[in-house]
C-alpha cells in the first residue's frame, strides 16, 4: 500500500483522512448531544487518534536504510512542509503559546517573528545545500565537510544535547494531556504517550515519522483553528477574527486603561496558587526594548537554522530544488497557527474581562464568579483563581489569576462551545507534542546509530544490524527522555528555549561556514563546536546563578554569546590552521549545484 | 569554471538580497516599534501589533517563495536545474 503509486496517491489518501476525522468529530458531537460523558469523549479522541498514528506507523514499515533514515527521499514539497510544521510545532506552541501572548504581550511575540523568521535562513543558508551533499543526518554533513570523526562526534555531541533538552519538555507535555484525557496518574501516562512515540517511529523511522507528521498536523490544525473561528462568532467579534479584531483589540486597550493596572502587594501574590498569572501588561502596546525584542527574535532564528531535527526534513526532499520550495510551505503551514494565537489571546482576554459580555467576570462579584461553573471547573484544575484582595467585594482586573495553559484549554468552554470542542483541543494537543517529539527522537538515535556507530565503531556492519542498533537506540533515548520527564524539573518552555540556545552556540556557524566559507577546515569547526556549546552553557550556569550578564543578554538569549564566541573561534583557528585538502574544496564547490549526483555518493 | 563562479556569484547576490529584506522585516522594524505602534495598520491593528502577530510572518513566507522561483532561474541559465518536477 505505501509503495510505488502511495507518493501519487497522497492528495486523496490524506483527503479521504481528513474527511474521515472530521466525520469523527461529527459523530463525537452527535455523542455528546446523545448523552455521552465528558471523559468518555475525551478517550475517544485520544485512543482514535493514536490507534490512527499507530497503524501509519506500522504500514510504513521498512528494512532500507534510505527508508529509515530519510524516506526514501521521495516526500513531495506540500506534505514535508505540513510534516515540518508538524514537527516543528510542539507542545508548547500549541498550548502554551496564546498564553504567553495573553500575559506578556510584545516582549513575547518576538517568538512568533523568530519561530517564522528562521526559516529564511533555512532556505537561503542551508537547506539546499545540505541536501545535495546527500547526507542522511547534520553530524553526518560535518563529518564530510570537515572531516575525521572528532568533529562527527562534536556534532553528535552539540545534537544530542540540543534535542534531549528539548524532547523531555515533549514527552512531559505527551503525558500530561494523557494523564488528563484517561485519568491515570502522570508517572504512568509519560510511559504512555512514549509508547505511543515508539509506535510511529521505530518500524519506519525516517519514513513512518513524516507519513504520522502529516496525519498530526491535520489533527492539529483543525484542532487549533476551529475553537479561534467558533468563539469569535459566538462572542460576536468577526466571522474571520484574523481580519476583524482591531475593534476587540481597541476595546481591550480602553478597558485597560479603565481598570488600571494595580500592582499586588508580595504578601497578597503569596496566596496566588503556583504557576497562574495575572493580566499585568498591555494587549497591543511596546512593552519590550527594541533590543530585547531583537536579541530574542535573533537568537530564536538562528536556532531555528542549527535545529538538526528541522534540517533533517529537508534531506527527505526528491531533489534541491524541492527542498527550497518545501521550506516555503513549512512556514505557510507554521503561519496558520502562529498567526492564529494572538488572535485567540485576544478573544479569550476580551471574553474574561469585558463588564459588557455576559462571560466577562471582572465587575462582578465574588461570590457570583465563584459559582460559575467553568471557573468552579478551571479553579479545580489549578488554572484559575479570583481573590478579593482589596475587600470590595468584586473582581478587579488585579484580582483575577489564570495558567497560561487555560488560555487554549478553557477559551472554548468560557465561550460556551460544546465539549466535543475540548476533547478536539486534547487531540491536537497531544498531536503536536507527539510529532515533535517523534523528531527529536529519532534525530538523536539516527545521529548516535548512523555516525557513533555506523561511521566510528563498524563501518562494516550490514544494513539490517544498522537498523536493530537504530531502534534499540530509539528506544533507550525514548526511556531516558520520558524517565527525566516523569520527575517534573523544568517547565515546558523554560526548557525549549534552552535547546535554541545550545543548538546555535555549537551548530550554526560549523554548518553555515561549511557551506559558505571554503577555507573552514576541521581545526576550526571543532573550536567552534566546542568553544561555542562550552561559553554558551557557562554564560546559561552564570545568569542562573546570580550573575548580572551583559549587553542584555538573559538565560533566554545565551545563544547570541555563545555563538559569537563559536564564530570567532572558528575564523581564528581556521586561518591558524592550513587551509582544507583540494578534496574538501570541491566538495564544496560540488554542493553548490544543485543538479547531478549528490556530493556524498553512494546512500543515495 | 568560469560557469560556475558566475553562477555563485549571482546565487550570492540574491542571498544578500533575501537577507536584507530578511533583516529588515525581522529585526529592523523593530527598532522604532513604538513609534510606529502609533500608526493604525492593515485591518485597523495597531502597526507594530501587526507586524508581530500577521505582517512580519506572512512576508516570511512569500520571501521564501520568491527566492525559490529566484534561485531557480539563476540555475536554469547555467543549466544546473534538476530534472523532473518536484
Amino acid at each position: 500500500m505505501i509503495k510505488g503509486n502511495f507518493i501519487d496517491n497522497l492528495p486523496k489518501v490524506y483527503g479521504i483522512y481528513t474527511g474521515g476525522f472530521i466525520g469523527f468529530i461529527v459523530l463525537m458531537a452527535i455523542g455528546e448531544s446523545m448523552g455521552m460523558t465528558a471523559k468518555a469523549i475525551g478517550i475517544c479522541f485520544v485512543g482514535f487518534t493514536i490507534f490512527i498514528y499507530a497503524l501509519i506507523g506500522w504500514l510504513s514499515r521498512t528494512a532500507q536504510a534510505s527508508n529509515y533514515y530519510v524516506a526514501g527521499r521521495t516526500v513531495p514539497t506540500v506534505f514535508n512542509g505540513m510534516a515540518t510544521a508538524a514537527d516543528w510545532m510542539s507542545g508548547a506552541s500549541f498550548v502554551a503559546m496564546a498564553g504567553g501572548i495573553y500575559f506578556k504581550g510584545y516582549g513575547y511575540m518576538a517568538l512568533l517573528v523568530g519561530w517564522t523568521g528562521g526559516y529564511v535562513l533555512v532556505a537561503t543558508l542551508l537547506a539546499p545545500y545540505l541536501r545535495k551533499f546527500g547526507c542522511y543526518t547534520v553530524p553526518d554533513f560535518v563529518g564530510t565537510r570537515y572531516g575525521g570523526n572528532t568533529a562527527r562526534l562534536m556534532a553528535v555531541i552539540v545534537l544530542t544535547v540540543a534535542s534531549f533538552t528539548y524532547v523531555t519538555a515533549q514527552i512531559n507535555a505527551t503525558g500530561t494531556i494523557a494523564a488528563v484525557a484517561l485519568d491515570i496518574p502522570f508517572q504512568y501516562a509519560v510511559y504512555v504517550g512514549l509508547v505511543s512515540i515508539l509506535l510511529c517511529s521505530m518500524l519506519g523511522g525516517m519514513r513512518g515519522v513524516t507519513w504520522t507528521q502529516v496525519a498530526q498536523y491535520i489533527v492539529l490544525i483543525i484542532a487549533y483553528l476551529l475553537p479561534v473561528f467558533w468563539i469569535s462568532n459566538n462572542i460576536g467579534a468577526g466571522f474571520f477574527p484574523h481580519f476583524m479584531l482591531a475593534d476587540e483589540v481597541a476595546r481591550i486597550g480602553e478597558l485597560e486603561q479603565q481598570f488600571g493596572f494595580v500592582k499586588n502587594s508580595a504578601a497578597d501574590l503569596a496566596t496566588v496558587p503556583k504557576g497562574l498569572a495575572g493580566i499585568t501588561k498591555a494587549h497591543s502596546e511596546v512593552n519590550a526594548t527594541p533590543w530585547a525584542f531583537i536579541s530574542l527574535a535573533l537568537a530564536m532564528m538562528m536556532g531555528t537554522a542549527s535545529l538538526p531535527h528541522v534540517m533533517m526534513r529537508f534531506f527527505t526532499t526528491p531533489s534541491v530544488k524541492a527542498a527550497r520550495k518545501s521550506v516555503g510551505w513549512s512556514v505557510f503551514f507554521i503561519f496558520l497557527l502562529y498567526s492564529s494565537a494572538p488572535m485567540l489571546a485576544t478573544l479569550s482576554k476580551l471574553a474574561l474581562i469585558d463588564p459588557n459580555l455576559p462571560t466577562g467576570i471582572i465587575g462582578k462579584s465574588i461570590a457570583e464568579v465563584q459559582a460559575i461553573d467553568w471557573y468552579q471547573n478551571w479553579n479545580q484544575a489549578n488554572l484559575m483563581f479570583v481573590s478579593d484582595f482589596n475587600g470590595n467585594g468584586t473582581v478587579e482586573l488585579n484580582e483575577f489569576f489564570m495558567g497560561g495553559k487555560a488560555v487554549v484549554l478553557a477559551t472554548p468552554e468560557i465561550a460556551g462551545l460544546p465539549y466535543v470542542i475540548s476533547g478536539l483541543v486534547a487531540a491536537g494537543g497531544l498531536a503536536a507534542a507527539m510529532s515533535t517529539a517523534d523528531g527529536l527522537i529519532l534525530a538523536i538515535a539516527n545521529a548516535i546509530s548512523h555516525d557513533v556507530y555506523y561511521k566510528m565503531v563498524d563501518p562494516k556492519a550490514e544494513t539490517a544490524k544498522r537498523l536493530v542498533v537504530a531502534r534499540v537506540l530509539l528506544v533507550v533515548i525514548g526511556f531516558a527522555g520520558a524517565t527525566i520527564a516523569a520527575m517534573e524539573i523544568q517547565g515546558i518552555l523554560g526548557s525549549v528555549i534552552w535547546a535554541f540556545d545550545f543548538a546555535m552556540s555549537g551548530l550554526f556557524w560549523p554548518l553555515v561556514l561549511g557551506v559558505w566559507w571554503k577555507r573552514a577546515n576541521k581545526e576550526g569547526a571543532i573550536a567552534g563546536m566546542v568553544l561555542g556549546l562550552v561559553s554558551g552553557f557557562a554564560y546559561l550556569v552564570w545568569v542562573r546563578s546570580g550573575g548580572s550578564g551583559f549587553l542584555g543578554i538573559t538565560q533566554l538569549t545565551f545563544g547570541i554569546f555563545g555563538s559569537t564566541v563559536s564564530l570567532v573561534a572558528m575564523v581564528v583557528v581556521s586561518l591558524m590552521t592550513s587551509a582544507p585538502s583540494a578534496a574538501t574544496q570541491k566538495m564544496v564547490d560540488d554542493s553548490r549545484v544543485p543538479a547531478g549526483a549528490s556530493v556524498i555518493g553512494g546512500q543515495k | 569554471m568560469a560557469k560556475n563562479a558566475q553562477h555563485w556569484e549571482k546565487t550570492r547576490g540574491l542571498l544578500f538580497v533575501t537577507l536584507a529584506i530578511w533583516a529588515v522585516f525581522s529585526m529592523g522594524i523593530f527598532l522604532f516599534g513604538a513609534e510606529m505602534n502609533e500608526v493604525t495598520g492593515p485591518f485597523g491593528y495597531p502597526l507594530t501589533y501587526w507586524f508581530t502577530c500577521q505582517g512580519s510572518l506572512a512576508i516570511f513566507v512569500i520571501l521564501i517563495f520568491w527566492f525559490a522561483g529566484r534561485q531557480e532561474k539563476i540555475d536554469e541559465e547555467f543549466g544546473f536545474s534538476e530534472k523532473g518536477d518536484d
